[in-house]
């Protein structure tokens, strides 16, 4: 088993160790070094420690033929049939590190009369779609989706699982990655594929400004889930040569959840699909100042969007959260208005065009990812904006 | 009707550095705190004991500083805590830490609701819950965003979905993840404070477990392996704008209507 071991010929009890340590894991009890369950294995210690007293001792790895799982398989989430775009972008990824490893995209479809939608995976090049259709299967139930899920994995075996990162995704992906014993890498904003066919997988950390470079190395498949929004959509493809497979439902497959009704959400303007958006954070000074945003906003053609601590205040609804836990966007244009920059709302929407920060503070984080920077005070600007823009509309 | 919540010790804040040059974290006195979306989870594990005639456990695991959030759950009215903690489960992932989860409740017994927060807040992965119910092999439902009916013989619950509310009738065994805001957190008592501050709380280790393999647990039990961590890299091209209010406003405006935005 892999542990971290003391050497009390070189250890003087000298405590650094315990301060080097970020998760307060180490207490030196009467000359003696402790850890706690608090430790993760950081190693941090062990380059810490002056003496080089702390030694870590790696056990063997379980191992995995990684030669007989082969393939990128893309869970194809839907509504009633209609596919959602994160399959699409889904697709892209896994066409990419697919061609990479020179193996196929495959995608599992599981739902009710859907044969019909699966002719559009193809269209943006899948080279396999695995249909699960049955009446028992209209309604997402996570128990019987696994059930199924299991046995197109257990019959293709697939080396890669993407599930998009919606509610859907996120409470059926980690039932399937434990069936298998495997992992299961939550939001990554970055994948890549090794010659060995590990999945390098990277995703914000320790709720902090951190990233963390993640890998499966001895169990197979490897799933990971991505938001919405992350990734480049698919391309379609003029002449689709991929096949539909159409599976029967595995025997004895039955459901503890039992469906009473079902409601379709009123469709309201998401900021997921927003070309433009003027988001504000903890810069404003209060909540009557968001008005000016949403000014800026209307005279664009974009949506309003805040930060965490604006929802949590009770400014405005979560839906107009961006951030790890709201949502991910991607729009042409985004204004960041008052917005220090933490990486729980950067890493969602770092992959915008085009990025403008407005902040007083030139040190401020947000400037490292904005494509223009302007120190500046919001106050003045903003409404200077919203005058010239106003003119312009006149003009014109 | 025996009901289980799990809940999780998590920093405080979650401003954490990285220095750059050592590629080490910072978390200078960060102090603890009970996971917020937990608070959800044990305020409807509450309404659900109070509706059936049941009790509620807290477990948690994590360093034995983690038995405050057991205090604090005691102060809220929870009826038992265990804590689970050991050296050997540090270091895991979503697996390792649903099945650690798993073997601990295996060790308090039969639990005919299991409810957990939707997410943390320091991992923010929202996996746990299902894992932990595929690993007891019941049924779960995540995003629970709030509840019909309750009884002894199931639950049913509203689902909240991107596009649809889904309402679904569960039976026990089963486990749900509830959303923010399901139900409005009861502040903690100070009469329950000062009831319950003898209270123990139940530790379980790995030798209280069926399971007594090291290497099912912790880093050992992972399947996911961190292979590095380092600061979010930054855009190379970048334009940095000073001056007044003014000029700055009409820069901004030019680019706008340059790049064609509108």
């Amino acid at each position: 088993m892999s542990r971290l071991e003391i050497n009390y010929a070189l250890c003087d009890g000298c405590g650094t160790c315990a301060d080097s340590c970020p998760f307060s894991a180490i207490e030196i009890v009467g000359g003696k070094v402790e850890f706690n369950a608090a430790c993760k294995l950081c190693k941090i210690c062990v380059k810490a420690c002056p003496k080089d007293a702390i030694v870590y001792t790696e056990s063997e790895m379980k191992s995995v033929d990684k030669s007989k799982w082969k393939g990128i398989m893309v869970y194809v989430e839907h509504t009633d049939g209609k596919i959602h775009p994160i399959t699409i972008e889904l697709i892209g990824k896994a066409r990419e590190l697919a061609c990479k490893m020179k193996q196929t995209v495959q995608c599992i479809f599981i739902g009710s009369n859907i044969e019909k939608q699966a002719e559009k995976l193809l269209e943006y090049g899948a080279d396999m779609v695995y249909v699960y259709d049955h009446e028992s299967l209209t309604y997402f139930r996570s128990d019987i989706y696994a059930d199924v899920f299991e046995d197109c994995i257990k019959n293709v075996m697939p080396s890669v699982v993407l599930v998009g990162g919606t509610s859907v995704g996120r409470s059926l992906a980690p039932r399937l990655s434990t069936r298998f014993r495997t992992g299961l890498t939550a939001d990554c904003t970055y994948l890549d594929v090794r010659e060995n066919s590990d999945l390098i997988q990277v995703r914000p950390a320790f709720g902090g400004n951190i990233m963390a470079q993640i890998i499966t190395p001895s169990a197979r498949p490897q799933f990971a889930t991505v938001r919405y929004k992350v990734m480049d959509k698919a391309n379609h493809v003029a002449h689709p040569t991929g096949k539909i497979i159409v599976k029967k439902l595995p025997d004895g497959i039955n459901s503890a959840i039992q469906i009473v009704n079902v409601i379709n959400k009123e469709k309201k303007p998401s900021i997921s699909d927003a070309d433009i958006i003027v988001a504000g954070g903890r810069g404003l000074k209060n909540k009557n100042d968001l008005s000016i945003l949403e000014e800026l906003a209307e005279a664009l053609g974009g949506q309003l969007a805040v930060t965490r601590p604006l929802v949590e205040a009770g400014w405005t609804d979560y839906t107009r959260q961006i951030g790890l836990s709201g949502r991910t966007v991607k729009p042409r244009l985004i204004i960041t208005c008052g917005i220090s920059g933490a990486i729980q709302f950067a890493a969602c929407m770092n992959a915008s065009d085009c990025i403008i920060a407005i902040n007083k503070d030139k040190n401020a984080p947000i400037f490292k990812i904005a494509h223009y920077g302007v120190v500046g005070d919001l106050y003045e600007i903003l409404p200077s904006m919203l005058d010239r823009l106003k003119r312009k509309e006149q003009v014109i | 009707m025996k009901i289980l919540v799990c809940i999780k010790q998590v920093p405080g804040t979650s401003k954490v550095d990285i220095d750059e040059e050592t590629g080490v974290l910072k978390r200078d006195g960060v102090e603890s705190k009970i996971n917020p979306y937990d608070l959800y989870a044990i305020e409807t594990a509450l309404w659900a004991s109070e509706k059936t005639n049941g009790s509620v456990t807290a477990i948690t695991m994590g360093p034995p500083q983690a038995e405050q959030i057991i205090r604090e759950a005691y102060m809220m009215g929870v009826d038992e805590g265990c804590l689970v903690t050991d050296r050997k489960f540090a270091g895991a992932d979503v697996l390792a830490t649903a099945y650690t989860l798993s073997q601990a409740v295996r060790a308090l017994g039969e639990f005919d609701l299991i409810i957990c927060g939707k997410q943390t807040t320091d991992g923010d992965t929202a996996q746990v819950g299902p894992a932990l119910a595929e690993f007891l092999g019941m049924a779960h439902v995540a995003w629970v965003s709030s509840i019909d009916s309750i009884d002894d013989h199931g639950i049913i619950v509203e689902q909240d979905l991107s596009d649809t509310t889904e309402t679904v009738k569960l039976c026990y065994p089963c486990l749900i993840t509830v959303e923010k805001d399901i139900m409005q957190p009861r502040l903690p008592s100070y009469r329950k404070k000062l009831t319950s501050s003898e209270k123990p709380v139940k530790r379980l280790t790995l030798e209280d477990f069926y399971d007594h393999n090291p290497e099912n647990y912790g880093l050992n039990g992972s399947a996911t392996k961190v292979e590095r961590i380092f600061p979010p890299e930054a855009h190379v091209e970048q334009v940095i704008m000073e001056g007044d209010g003014e000029e700055l406003a009409q820069r901004l405006v030019s680019l706008i209507l340059e790049r064609k935005f509108i």
